[in-house]
């Protein structure tokens, strides 16, 4: 019995949970997690880009992401928020399958892009991509120069016909992402040598440069200065008229700020999603309320 | 645990513990102080051993750039050359140019006679003197008939002792020079007819039996040619096998156990390649023997190991963030590996190489196997002309008898060396061309 618990809290605390959490609540959340009780709020929403039903993913022996239902709606911004190591980046890196880099990583369950599985064997993951771009946590532009890094997917997917167009392309997706100004002088100049915030929006002037329909972003304002942050946060409200965007976020407070609708991983289950307003007012479960008033997490 | 059978210790003051820690960081900085006294020591000891290694090299060595040459008025006389008058290249070739140098030296002392002094007189000039002229005739015919005043070489025994090597009173012994020898060589030497001049023999000439006429042209191009073939096959076999091995292959049993083969061919001796060598391309492929060709399929064999293992480092190096970032650009795999990850593990994996040439470089025993330790005197021109290495030409000459050896063997040390700062360099250049920070 003792033995069991101290093994629970072990597990708790690798997952990165408040370590002052007492045993028996934490037994309790992971009883919760087991799939004993279904998402709080409504998951679906008419009319989605992604309808992930049944989702579970498991990477070897360990069970990362615990039948996760949710659809993702266009032109919408969905946080998903959680304590760390709950399984929302995991659960992103199924949206654009990242996680097939991942050799022990296996995916059950069904993910709907329009209408169609992504885990289909007749889905290309090259085309998979260039429909739904990713935004890393830390900015990670190629260690070639500013436009090198816009043009490549243009280049690879090959979507200028040309220089003239190749150029256009650069020059609105930098203007999209606010960037342009400050770059369009030193466009052969490397990427490496911006700072931080601008390498984080020349991540996401590559994304849009292939036109994608869905951008993931893990933690993009993670590695950030606060007032970076906040030219991210101008532009995924900007960014929200076009695409549909997916955002990981451990701010709540930036959750609150950018997303229309919030889901709460807990342990690898999601736990409630809603509209982001309902979830930070009058949240439905007890471990969202736990969340996002400071309790732990 | 318990601690109730001690005395309660009073709390230290933080007078005291200041004292403790000044106490421990004396220890701490002269622990520091000894590490770096023992470290320096060791560079100061490598590098003497560095420069004792070049010093005698170079003081045993140096002395080859300069050799013995005689000048002789030589007379093309077409009653010995051409006595037809044919002027056809085989009747020029097959002439007695023996008698123009013999001719030539008599007429520079003209009170000799006797079969015996003549005999003495002309071993004052290498055999090689002969093959000169002849090389001249055949290269312009108008010669004939004609007087030209040219350098010729020495014999070896006149080299040394212009270069001091033997002295003046180690003559007569061993049937070296002898006192009319001796004679005439002072008397040439007072008349400027023999000086030490630039040594073009050793860098144009093929292996020979004769010291003077000794070079190492043979042995650098052999050695070029089985390292750019050896360079052409190892790289990109290497570098794909790593990629693959790296970035597609799956891990399961087979691919360890790859790794594990690869990782225990890097220690195989290199003489088993080279009865590796002997064996699969020359005894079953039927390969020709002492051929550049072969021994280069032998040095890919030794270099692989080491191009992958290094390439494989270099690829590891390469954060993931560079790969996942590509991978959700919508890149394909090999256009991630191509475009991005290759590039940035292109310095690690050129050093790599550069490692793994220089030690094909200086491989000697699979060489031997495959018989590229032949005495050969042409200079290869291709990749399956016989050849010889440097290497294995520096191990014959250390193993020749003859004194003029000596020099040549070092001589030969110092050009292999040459050869490896030469591209020891190309890979510094190569190295910082590629690198990019990110």
């Amino acid at each position: 019995m003792n033995d069991s618990a101290t093994l629970d809290e072990s597990r708790i605390r690798s997952a990165g949970a408040e370590p002052h959490a007492d045993a028996p609540r934490a037994r309790a959340a992971e009883r919760l997690a087991g799939g004993e009780f279904s998402t709080v709020g409504d998951v679906t929403v008419p009319d989605p880009i992604f309808s992930c039903r049944h989702v579970n993913v498991y990477y070897g022996e360990k069970h990362a992401i615990r039948d996760v239902s949710i659809d993702i709606a266009r032109q919408e911004v969905l946080a998903m928020i959680g304590p760390s190591g709950c399984g929302k980046s995991t659960f992103l890196r199924c949206l654009n399958r990242m996680n097939d880099t991942i050799p022990s990583a296996r995916v059950t369950g069904s993910i709907l892009l329009d209408g169609r599985d992504i885990y289909d064997r007749k889905q290309d993951v090259v085309q998979l991509r260039a429909r739904v771009g990713m935004v890393f946590q830390k900015p990670n532009p190629f260690p070639k120069s500013i436009y090198e890094n816009v043009a490549y997917g243009p280049r690879i997917h090959g979507l200028a016909a040309d220089r003239v167009e190749l150029d256009e392309i650069v020059h609105t997706s930098l203007q999209r992402a606010g960037l342009w100004d400050e770059v369009k002088d030193r466009l052969s100049q490397p990427a490496t040598s911006l700072s931080g915030g601008q390498q984080q929006r020349l991540c996401i002037a590559r994304t849009i440069a292939v036109n994608p329909e869905v951008i993931l972003m893990d933690e993009p304002c993670s590695a950030l200065d606060p007032i970076a942050t906040a030219r991210i946060e101008d532009l995924i409200d900007e960014l929200r008229a076009t695409y549909a965007i997916v955002i990981v976020t451990h701010s709540m407070q930036q959750a609150a700020r950018v997303s229309q609708r919030t889901a709460y991983f807990h342990l690898g289950s999601l736990v409630e999603v809603g509209p982001t307003e309902r979830i930070f007012t009058n949240p439905r479960h007890r471990l969202t309320e736990a969340y996002i008033t400071g309790r732990f997490g | 645990m318990s601690e109730e059978g001690k005395p309660v210790r009073r709390p230290r003051t933080p007078r005291e513990t200041q004292e403790l820690v000044e106490r421990s960081l004396r220890r701490r900085y002269g622990a520091e102080r000894r590490f770096r006294a023992y470290g320096l020591c060791a560079v100061i000891l490598g590098i003497a051993f560095v420069a004792f290694l070049f010093a005698t090299i170079l003081a045993q060595g140096v002395s080859v750039f300069r050799q013995a040459y005689v000048q002789l008025d030589v007379f093309y006389d077409p009653e010995v050359i051409d006595p037809s008058g044919t002027r056809r290249e085989d009747d020029l070739r097959l002439a007695d140019y023996e008698a123009l140098v013999r001719t030539a030296l008599r007429a520079e002392f003209p009170g000799i006679e006797g079969r015996r002094d003549v005999r003495q007189l002309t071993r004052l000039v290498s055999s090689g003197a002969a093959h000169e002229l002849q090389r001249r005739v055949l290269a312009n015919p108008g010669l004939v008939g004609q007087r030209e005043r040219v350098w010729l070489l020495a014999s070896a025994d006149v080299d040394l002792l212009l270069k001091g090597e033997i002295a003046r009173d180690e003559i007569g012994e061993e049937g070296r020079l002898s006192e009319e020898q001796l004679a005439w060589i002072d008397t040439l030497r007072e008349r400027g007819r023999l000086e030490l001049r630039f040594n073009r023999t050793f860098f144009v000439n093929g292996d020979s039996r004769e010291p003077e006429q000794a070079g190492v042209r043979g042995a650098v191009m052999g050695s070029f040619f089985t390292l750019l073939l050896t360079l052409i096959l190892s790289f990109p076999i290497g570098v794909a096998a790593a990629v693959y091995l790296e970035e597609f292959a799956p891990r399961n049993r087979w691919t360890d156990l790859i790794e594990v083969n690869i990782n225990n061919l890097a220690a195989v001796p290199s003489i088993v390649f080279g009865l590796l060598g002997l064996a699969v391309f020359i005894g079953f492929f039927g390969l020709p023997r002492s051929a550049p060709l072969v021994g280069a399929l032998v040095l890919t064999l030794l270099t692989l190991p080491t191009i992958i293992i290094a390439a494989r480092a270099a690829l590891k190096a390469v954060p993931p963030s560079i790969r996942d970032a590509a991978l959700a650009m919508g890149a394909s795999p090999i256009q991630t590996v191509v475009h991005h990850v290759l590039p940035l593990a292109m310095p690690g994996i050129l050093t790599g190489t550069i490692i793994g040439m220089a030690r094909a470089l200086g491989e000697t025993a699979p060489l031997l196997m495959i018989g590229m330790v032949a005495f050969i005197v042409d200079v290869p021109s291709g990749f399956t002309d016989p050849a010889t290495a440097l290497p294995v030409q520096i191990f014959l000459w250390s193993d020749s008898p003859e004194r003029g050896f000596v020099e040549r063997t070092s001589g030969a040390i110092i050009v292999l060396l040459a050869f490896l700062i030469v591209m020891n360099t190309a890979a510094v250049l190569l190295r910082r061309r590629f690198e990019r920070r990110w």
